[in-house]
């Protein structure tokens, strides 16, 4: 069964038509070619392909399409503002946070999401909020310091 | 550490440059397989067999078929028609694509569904109908030993039982002798699990033929592009594939490890079916398909014995090894290594006297057999050394750190030559060891654990002192499938005085991109930002064998330092032209050759570069290019001491690793922000076979942790704050003394943890525990040994 579906994707309004089992994951990559947000499991465990949903860190792996008609989305595309970097997105650059890059995108989202309501983390609180996301390069340390360079950036702002 | 030649703007070796793949990639903007979408584009799924040993009596595909959206459905019977059912694996065995009559292990490919989308394919796969009739499957790979076990290989003419091979080496009757003569021996059996490399990103491809051109295109999660197309055009020439058609693009790869090493059937078939067909398909595996039937690692079950005199001296080593294979003999191992680079077994030690020996078995289980971040089984190797010296220690009742530096390979023996044969390039173990002590401050924390003791706390100490083995290889030693283990570069000045640097490797994350270009900046004084590395086009890069076993520095990167010394070569020609001397008479600092005595009278890179193409000697060709095929002298020896302070709750019998001191030695660094991500990494991968990752089986065959539910990847709760330091000792023999660091921490981390958990235990009587040291094991010691709260 097919459904119209309206959301705001990135500060864009899409109107798109889905069948009813399409999952959040697949709409974003395929139909809409956002293709930063991955796919890395079948079990909502690691974390790949989190994106924001009304500001809350989701697995779009494991939401409808359907569940998210008339909410706020922002992918990893969506954190680069007028040609300038997030500080999320300098902090992983600048503190070595991603390796291969899979796991980045939703490491990154979900990096937003806890510097959205706690703006100045510790490391037991960050180690916390990124148990979610799995990573095989790094040994999650630099992520660590990516989160926190990030912080520490956002309130300067 | 090396301190750095060139200014910062240049970056050459030494510098923690930023990495230049980074903008893609923090942008969502990197390119992996899955990201790829062609016009007309189908899509492949995969029917999967719910036994471990069976009949096929039928496949019927008519339901499937009706499936809206499904096009084809592929069946071992379709592929036999093109004699493609069967491939050969990198070890020269073969297996099978998709079968015709039997499936061997469980999550087997049995046929494939093409469907124009990938719901339409997943439903196209839950219609097809498959009869089997179940088999007893052969599972433990001692009964598949047994005369009385089933042989297993039917396919195979003369095949009289399940052993794949059996591998030697050394001096079975000294070593012998050694043990009848010594004060003290010490046995452990120890096994370790079957694990997968579970990279973030599954593994896929999208293959596109062209019916007008004849060309193939395939994009692939493959670790060895060149390699791959080899291989290609050798298994399917006699259906038209030559290899000028056929291009492998290997894009960005989220993470390989070792696994993206081998050619799955499922490539295969997607291959097929777009040359069949004339449109592009895509296969992707989901997580479970990943951890259910890709290669895995290890799977070694040891049987170790040492030999020392009373004072610690070691003499002798002696190990047994059951290898089990799954039911192909699919490892990524040099064809004249098939138990890898064991042979390494001997380790950090002046050890006279070893004999090794692995036989390799099939079992109804997945084939592999490859790497999980190591060279050729060396992790098992170092895993073995390392446990069973501190079962010696223990035995000795001597502190294990001791025992280690009484008995180091001495800094003054380098090059050494190991009792297995192999020449160690360079070392200095105490060194290192000593580093990780002071780093730690191991005498307080022996203190400490004392005093715990006495509380009744558990606390553990442990140490692995290992030494790799990397960089494969000397050709004259080291190929697969006959393919020479060089590496390759490939440089283009441009007349601006920027440069195109394209290699045989591929990153996987590894930094390639910056790496590189900081070796060819280093050698040549062109910024580093100026130099665009490129690599896993075969259409494009020059052949090389690819990047696994550590290889990429040791090889590729030498072969980048002498292609820019090439370069460097003809330019000082140009110099001496536009100088109007004589090259004798010039120098090279970075940068620029200038007139011997007369500093001022130079010309830098780029105007060297311009001059090759606008103003170049007559009688010499017009350019700036270079190609090096490197052809290492010996493989390089990476090593490290490396310690963990371990605390088990006798609640919950948990193990908390609270500190983890690493001490690399990787020769001269090139990006040392990029090495001790490496090192970071690696340790994460090393902590998870010691404490969380294993792919079980039950006795049915069906595996029991086939999931990320199940399969126990760290995330950032276990991993503790990895503390790193370094000693440096050049490689000799390498142009710039590198010796390759990608993988050493995954190989010296598990015994550091292991040994730390039996340390915490050895006061009462605990000597080993298997890896990974699960809470349930920890709880059944504790109950053991009356420690369980």
């Amino acid at each position: 069964m097919k459904h119209d579906i309206k959301m705001t994707v990135n500060g864009t309004q899409q109107e798109v038509q889905v069948e009813s089992r399409l999952l959040l994951v697949h709409l974003l990559r395929e139909n809409l070619r956002l293709t930063g947000t991955h796919i890395g499991c079948d079990t909502t465990h690691c974390g790949a392909c989190t994106v924001l949903l009304d500001g809350e860190p989701v697995k779009s792996c494991t939401v409808l399409a359907v569940q998210a008609d008339g909410a706020q989305i922002t992918t990893v595309e969506g954190l680069e503002q007028n040609g300038k970097l997030h500080p999320i997105q300098e902090g992983f650059w600048e503190k070595h946070g991603l390796q291969c890059g899979f796991c980045t995108p939703g490491m990154m989202m979900t990096g937003c999401a806890l510097l959205a309501r706690n703006k100045q983390p510790n490391e037991v609180e960050i180690r916390e909020a990124i148990s979610g996301n799995l990573c095989r390069c790094t040994g999650y340390v630099n992520i660590v310091k990516a989160i926190e360079y990030a912080a520490e950036k956002l309130r300067q702002q | 550490m090396n301190t750095p030649k060139t200014s910062p703007e240049v970056s050459g070796m030494g510098h923690s440059m930023k990495r230049k793949e980074d903008p893609r990639f923090i942008r969502g903007r990197g390119n992996y397989v899955d990201d790829i979408q062609l016009p007309g584009m189908l899509h492949m799924d995969i029917v999967r067999s719910p036994f471990a040993y069976a009949k096929i009596k039928s496949i019927n595909s008519e339901k499937a078929l009706k499936v809206p959206g499904v096009l084809a459905v592929i069946t071992g019977e379709t592929l036999k028609k093109y004699n493609l059912h069967w491939m050969p694996t990198l070890m020269s065995d073969t297996q099978m694509v998709l079968p015709t009559d039997t499936v061997m292990y469980q999550a087997q490919e049995v046929a494939a569904v093409i469907a124009t989308d990938r719901y339409a394919a997943a439903d196209g796969v839950e219609a097809v109908e498959v009869d089997y009739e179940p088999m007893t499957p052969v599972i433990d790979p001692f009964k598949a030993l047994d005369p009385s076990a089933p042989v297993l290989r039917t396919d195979k003419k003369d095949k009289k039982d399940n052993r794949i091979f059996h591998w030697q080496a050394g001096d079975k009757a000294a070593t012998d002798k050694a043990f009848a003569e010594a004060d003290v021996k010490v046995s452990q059996d120890m096994y370790l699990p079957r694990i997968h490399v579970a990279s973030i990103e599954t593994c896929g491809c999208v293959a596109d033929f062209d019916r007008v051109t004849g060309k193939l295109t395939v994009y692939l999660t493959t670790q060895a592009p060149h390699a791959v197309r080899t291989v290609f055009a050798l298994v399917a020439g006699h259906v038209g594939l030559s290899e000028e058609k056929i291009r492998i693009v290997s894009p960005d790869i989220g993470g390989g490890f070792g696994g993206k090493v081998p050619v799955y059937p499922g490539y295969v078939i997607a291959v097929a079916a777009s040359v069949v067909i004339g449109k592009p398909v895509k296969w992707v595996e989901d997580r479970m398909e990943n951890l259910q039937a890709d290669s895995f690692a290890r799977d070694y079950h040891i049987h170790a014995e040492l030999a020392a005199k009373k004072d610690g001296t070691m003499t002798a080593l002696r190990i047994k090894t059951l290898a089990d294979h799954g039911y192909a003999d699919a490892a990524a191992n040099p064809s004249k290594f098939p138990a890898g680079l064991f042979s390494i077994c001997t380790g950090s030690y002046d050890l006279k006297n070893c004999f090794a020996e692995v036989d390799g078995v099939y079992t109804n289980k997945p084939p592999g057999g490859i790497a999980y971040r190591c060279s050729f089984r060396v992790t098992e190797a170092v895993h073995c050394i390392e446990r069973i010296t501190d079962v010696l220690a223990q035995e000795l009742k001597m502190d294990p750190a001791e025992l280690r530096m009484k008995n180091f390979i001495p800094k003054e023996k380098f090059p050494y030559k190991s009792v297995l044969g192999w020449e160690y390039d360079s070392g200095d173990y105490p060194a290192a060891l000593r580093k990780a002590m002071d780093m730690i401050g191991y005498e307080a924390l022996r203190k400490e654990q004392a005093t715990r003791r006495a509380r009744g706390e558990l606390m553990g100490i442990g140490i692995s002192s290992f030494t790799e083995i990397v960089g494969a290889g000397p050709s004259k030693h080291f190929d697969i499938l006959g393919l020479k283990m060089f590496d390759s570069c490939e440089i283009r000045v441009h007349p601006t005085g920027k440069a195109l640097a394209r290699f045989g490797t591929k990153s996987q994350g590894q930094g390639h991109e910056t790496t590189y270009a900081q070796i060819v900046a280093e050698e040549l004084g062109i910024p580093a930002a100026h130099i665009q590395v490129e690599e896993g086009d075969t259409d494009t890069a020059p052949y090389g064998l690819g990047t696994y076993a550590s290889r990429s520095t040791p090889t590729a990167g030498a072969a980048g330092a002498l292609a820019a010394r090439k370069i460097r070569e003809k330019a000082k020609k140009i110099a001496a032209h536009l100088l109007e001397c004589s090259p004798d008479d010039l120098v090279w600092e970075t940068g620029k050759f200038s007139v011997k005595g007369a500093p001022s009278r130079s010309k830098t890179i780029q105007e060297i570069a311009f001059a090759a193409y606008t103003n170049h000697p007559q009688g010499m060709e017009a350019g700036l290019e270079a190609v090096s095929y490197y052809d290492p002298p010996n493989l390089t020896f990476p090593f490290g001491s490396y310690i963990a302070v371990v605390d088990i709750d006798r609640g919950t019998a948990a193990v908390k690793v609270r500190r983890f001191v690493a001490v690399d030695d990787c020769g001269n660094i090139i990006n040392p922000m990029i090495v001790d991500g490496q090192i970071h990494g690696g340790l994460a991968m090393g902590l998870a076979p010691a404490l969380l990752e294993e792919i079980s089986y039950d006795e049915s065959g069906n595996i029991t942790g086939g999931s990320f539910m199940d399969y126990l990847v760290p995330t950032s709760m276990e991993t503790p704050s990895w503390e790193t330091g370094k000693t440096v000792t050049p490689s000799p023999h390498h142009p710039f003394g590198a010796k390759g660091v990608g993988e050493s921490a995954t190989v010296g981390a598990p015994p550091a943890i292991a040994n730390a958990v039996v340390d915490a235990l050895a006061h009462v009587g605990v000597k080993h525990v298997d890896i990974p040291v699960t809470p349930e094991k920890v709880w059944r010691l504790l109950k053991e040994k009356g420690l369980a709260e």
